[in-house]
């Protein structure tokens, strides 16, 4: 994994452009399939470094990008057929502010199908491999933006998290990444998956990097009505932590292991650990996924082919059109979503399925209030097992059930980060943290803390 | 005097049953209601008034347009309706190829406004249309098609119109024919125009769809008509169409129907009508709207409606109901006449004069050259038109010559002084005019002595001889009147 | 109990053509997914819903103009396009 303090490094004494010229070389050769488009523009941009041309906090520092949001004039596919040749004619905030600061947009990352997975499985450009084992799966659905990140792919990358889809790749992949409170990230740019769920966020190799994208890209935008309209800076603070483990959300015994260990290393730091319990959790997964897929049968329906994506060559009469093209450009897990979704929010089933589930989000929302009355940080294994093999889930519920740890934070918005911890079985096991709204600072501050204190040679080897 | 009769469901004694939606661009704002488009698109190529959030790029996202909701409170406000302090945007579901998103963010169960009426004239008095709701929601594009709409292979899409503020008013089905539907628009366009809210000879700026029963009939749907003489059209034709087939025993079956504006029919529209499923729920983009201050604020600036201001003009001028009817169907005229008359208060001239020339003679004049009352402020002032009429209360000109000089002013501009100089129109004074009398009377005695005879002929000959005298300038019968009075 | 009817008016509503085989493979996913989602039956009725996680309104824009985009982007990514219009399927059936 490269840091931003070893890219910077090395740029003392080479030139921008080389570097990117063999990242892109390795990225040619590579066998993750991380990535769907490299960016013609980006030796471009590295020269522009050479010639001190470049300036801002990212500078020259290479940056992949989840291929769910918008850059201009770049293909951004969302890893479907449907939106395959999609060139946007405009940026998304995060991108502009990347821009801004110097970045070099290496390329967009491979991803589920319109964010619907928690594998890279479902991307009609086929699966991302983790690069602990290339048999085996990255996560998801942020899966390529992970992988980058461990196969050496870019320095610092941009996902987004709707469920679990980044920290499920960040704890798969064993590189850190952070969702933020709802609203401090701008969606303007974000190809919509499920609205008041998600949030674009940074993964990187270290704390210290993901601190230093996540500054970055927060912030206000006019552009997004659902926006907290303020930005984050990070103060470097010293604290004795109540930390909460959630009873509810568990893992396989050789993750527990590792978390068990992580415990003890907090505790050992100063910290006091106690258990909490979450009863409304119980409900939280159905209720995510009720509210996903009604967001997502809406946000979905404007790929009908007539104003950009995948066509047909014949115009027919309309229905008979737009049912054609959307047969031939979704597969199958997003057609499930999209048909579950308009079920869902029908005459008859409003009060039973979607505004149940919007209850649920209350008593979540509650439980965590409770929580942090009496805890600073919450914890939990981010995901119930470490990477699975390609193709082992075969059923989709038995997939969607791999969230469940993960979901609960999106249902209520709170920020959460995952932070490897070291190794079951030679995977990466990942450490989810968890903190009231806008606490940024303390669960980084937490985070970096561990960090320096784990065994680096185990938590950070080179592959 | 006027009886009030509030339009609730008058069914057992009316057979027909007529309620409206109407959509209203609120084409007066600068922008779109989500985005920051320009409105003025009428005259421009298609799709150059678009951005990715008009356009539903994917990741693009809505931003409410806070003058937009505005206008709308004032517009509730007008319209007497109970103007909701909380309103929440929810997206209308449904595919169509003019939608870019393939929903539509409009208001479902929280609309900012409910109720509301608007009176109208009726039998032997006023009638006031009950409204059910009004509620904001966007414009979707404007299918176009090369032939008709039935033989087109495809449809030609432009997207300048997508995302247009639109505000729906809907009113209860409580009107009983074709003309009170038109009656209620009519007035309708009137109060928002008052507001200066939307400018209605734009395209497009108001659609109607239009609900019809007949007593034990299904109710049938007529959407999109675009203008009012189509509203009245269509329902007397559904009428018809209606009572035809109860006549044949058959049954009026609940549907949605097309308005052919060239054939002055409707066609079936939908095959089989389904109940449409919207699936609303609320735009999770957007968040809700607390209205209790802009309801405040606006509260009281709501502009003289046409009801007050036709009281106030009857009072403050002392002109008479009629007069005062008809000056506020027209914001412009009414503030036309305004200003004329406050000017000839002064000279204690009886404004019934000032609003008959305004009302009769100027909107006569204007409507004959196809232009309104923004066209006569422009080349007519109201302080020209006092001139004119207070040479012509003065008795400087006559009616005919003051006719003539708004004629010429209409057609090629100018000024009233320098018209009458060009044209020497200035009548003689009655003073000249009895001088010159008493000399033609003196000068033709035998005339005289006809006249007093019983001779009518002898008056015109006396008065033409005034008339040759003055060179036509007289006024004949003002010269008579004077002969007569001198000789009596 | 969902029905192949069920399924055949489910993906009209979403627009999504789908083939004799997909059907049944469909049902069977939607029966499994919506018997999970029934544990929502447990829920009390007496609980808001959240439609949002941050308490925020009045969220606006000010009635000032800005530039829209250049007729070349917009028709850059239509598949079908003519004089200046996106082409799309007609209306009657």
């Amino acid at each position: 994994m490269i840091s931003v303090t070893e890219w910077r490094e090395r740029l003392e004494s080479e030139r921008c452009s080389d570097m990117l010229s063999e990242l892109l070389e390795r990225i040619g050769e590579s066998k993750l399939n991380a990535y769907v488009t490299l960016s013609e523009d980006a030796i471009k941009t590295a020269e522009l470094y050479d010639r001190e041309e470049l300036k801002g906090k990212l500078a020259g520092i290479p940056v992949a990008v989840k291929d769910c949001i918008t850059t201009r004039d770049l293909k951004t596919t969302c890893s479907s057929r449907i939106l395959h040749n999609y060139i946007p004619p405009f940026d998304a905030h995060v991108v502009e502010r990347l821009r801004e600061e110097g970045a070099i947009i290496i390329g967009k990352t491979n991803m589920d199908e319109f964010a619907m997975g928690t594998t890279t499985e479902t991307s009609y450009f086929g699966v991302v491999r983790n690069p602990h084992d290339l048999e085996r799966v990255a996560g998801g659905s942020s899966g390529g933006s992970g992988a980058v990140i461990a196969g050496d792919e870019a320095v610092l990358s941009l996902g987004s998290d709707t469920g679990g889809s980044i920290r499920c790749p960040a704890s798969f992949c064993g590189v850190v990444g952070l969702k933020g409170t709802y609203g401090l990230v701008s969606r303007y740019g974000l190809i919509p998956y499920a609205n008041s769920l998600e949030q674009i966020g940074p993964m990187a190799s270290n704390v210290h990097d993901l601190i230093l994208l996540f500054e970055v890209v927060a912030g206000k935008d006019e552009r997004d009505s659902t926006n907290a309209g303020r930005g984050f800076r990070f103060e470097k603070k010293e604290k004795r932590l109540r930390v909460g483990i959630i009873k509810e959300m568990t893992a396989k015994d050789d993750v527990m292991t590792k978390f068990n260990e992580s415990v003890e290393l907090i505790e050992s730091l100063g910290h006091s650990a106690g258990e909490v319990s979450m009863k409304s959790f119980k409900y939280a997964l159905a209720a995510y996924y009720v509210i996903a897929m009604s967001e997502a049968s809406s946000n979905l329906a404007r790929y009908d082919g007539v104003r950009y994506g995948h066509a047909l060559d014949q115009l027919d009469s309309w229905t008979r059109y737009f049912s054609r093209v959307r047969a031939e450009g979704f597969g199958d897990e997003v057609k499930r979503r999209i048909m579950l979704g308009s079920y869902a929010l029908s005459a008859g089933y409003f009060g039973k399925y979607y505004l149940k589930a919007l209850k649920v989000r209350t008593l979540v929302k509650n439980d965590f209030q409770r929580a942090f009355k009496d805890y600073d940080v919450l914890i939990s294994p981010t995901m119930p097992s470490t990477a699975f093999r390609i193709g082992e889930l075969a059923d989709p519920l038995t997939m969607y059930k791999m969230d469940v740890n993960t979901v609960p934070i999106n249902l209520a918005g709170i920020p959460a980060l995952s932070l490897p911890i070291g190794f079951a079985n030679s995977l990466p096991v990942g450490l989810q943290v968890m903190g009231d709204y806008f606490s940024e600072n303390l669960i980084l501050n937490f985070a970096l803390e561990i960090e320096e204190n784990l065994d680096r040679g185990e938590a950070f080897k080179q592959i | 005097m006027s009886q009030q009769v509030t339009g609730q469901r008058m069914e057992r004694k009316d057979e027909v049953v007529i309620g409206l939606e109407v959509h209203i661009q609120l084409n007066k704002l600068n922008t779109k209601l989500f985005c920051s488009c320009s409105t003025d698109y009428h005259e421009d190529e298609p799709n150059t008034h678009v951005c990715p959030v008009c356009l539903g790029m994917p990741g693009a996202m809505p931003v409410i347009n806070e003058m937009a909701i505005k206008f709308a409170v004032k517009v509730a406000l007008a319209l007497n309706a109970d103007v909701q302090p909380f309103t929440v945007f929810d997206r209308k579901n449904y595919f169509y190829p003019d939608l870019p998103k393939d929903f539509q963010i409009s208001q479902y169960d929280r609309p900012l406004a409910w109720g509301g009426y608007v009176t109208i004239e009726a039998g032997q008095g006023e009638k006031k249309i009950l409204l059910k709701r009004i509620h904001m929601e966007e414009d979707p594009g404007k299918l176009s098609y090369r032939g008709s709409i039935t033989t087109a292979r495809y449809s030609m899409i432009d997207y300048n119109r997508s995302g247009m503020p639109l505000l729906e008013i809907v009113t209860e089905p409580v009107m009983n024919s074709p003309k009170e539907a038109r009656q209620f628009l009519n007035k309708l366009r009137i109060i928002l125009e008052y507001l200066d809210v939307f400018d209605g000879s734009l395209e497009g700026a108001m659609r109607i769809d239009a609900n019809i029963s007949l007593k034990g009939g299904g109710r049938v749907e007529i959407k999109n008509i675009s203008s009012f003489k189509g509203v009245e059209k269509a329902l007397t034709y559904e009428i018809t169409r209606q009572k035809n087939l109860k006549r044949r025993g058959k049954e009026v079956r609940r549907e949605t129907r097309h308005f052919d504006e060239i054939n002055n029919i409707t066609v079936s529209l939908r095959g089989k009508e389904e109940e449409q499923d919207y699936r609303y729920f609320p735009e999770p983009d957007l968040v809700p709207v607390d209205a209790t201050g802009i309801i405040e604020e606006l509260r009281g600036t709501i502009p003289e409606m046409p009801e007050q201001k036709r009281i106030r003009l009857a009072e403050q001028y002392g002109i008479g109901e009629n007069f005062a009817k008809v000056l506020v169907l027209d914001l412009k005229m009414a503030d036309y006449f305004e200003e004329v008359a406050k000017s000839l208060a002064e000279d204690g001239i009886n404004l019934n004069v000032a609003a008959s020339w305004t009302v009769d003679v100027l909107r006569g004049e204007l409507n004959y050259r196809s232009k309104d009352f923004r066209f006569a402020y422009s080349i007519l002032e109201p302080a020209e038109m006092v001139k004119i009429l207070k040479y012509l209360t003065d008795g400087k000109i006559t009616e005919k010559s003051a006719v003539e000089i708004i004629r010429t002013i209409l057609d090629k501009g100018g000024n009233v002084d320098m018209i009458i100089e060009e044209k020497g129109l200035f009548a003689i004074a009655n003073s000249e005019i009895e001088k010159l009398c008493r000399e033609a009377i003196e000068k033709n005695p035998k005339a005289v002595e006809d006249y007093i005879a019983g001779k009518e002929q002898a008056l015109n000959f006396l008065v033409g001889q005034v008339m040759k005298a003055t060179r036509g300038k007289a006024d004949p019968a003002e010269t008579a009147r004077i002969i007569n009075k001198i000789l009596s | 109990m969902i029905t192949e009817k069920d399924v055949l008016h489910i993906a009209d509503l979403a627009k999504i053509e789908i083939s004799e085989e997909e059907v049944q493979k469909f049902k069977e996913d939607f029966q499994s997914i919506l018997d999970y989602f029934n544990i929502l039956d447990e829920v009390e009725e007496n609980v808001e819903p959240s439609f949002q996680v941050l308490p925020l309104t009045n969220v606006f824009r000010k009635d000032e103009v800005k530039e829209s985009l250049p007729r070349e982007d917009v028709l850059r990514n239509p598949k079908h396009v003519e004089d200046g219009y996106i082409k799309g399927p007609r209306v009657v059936e």
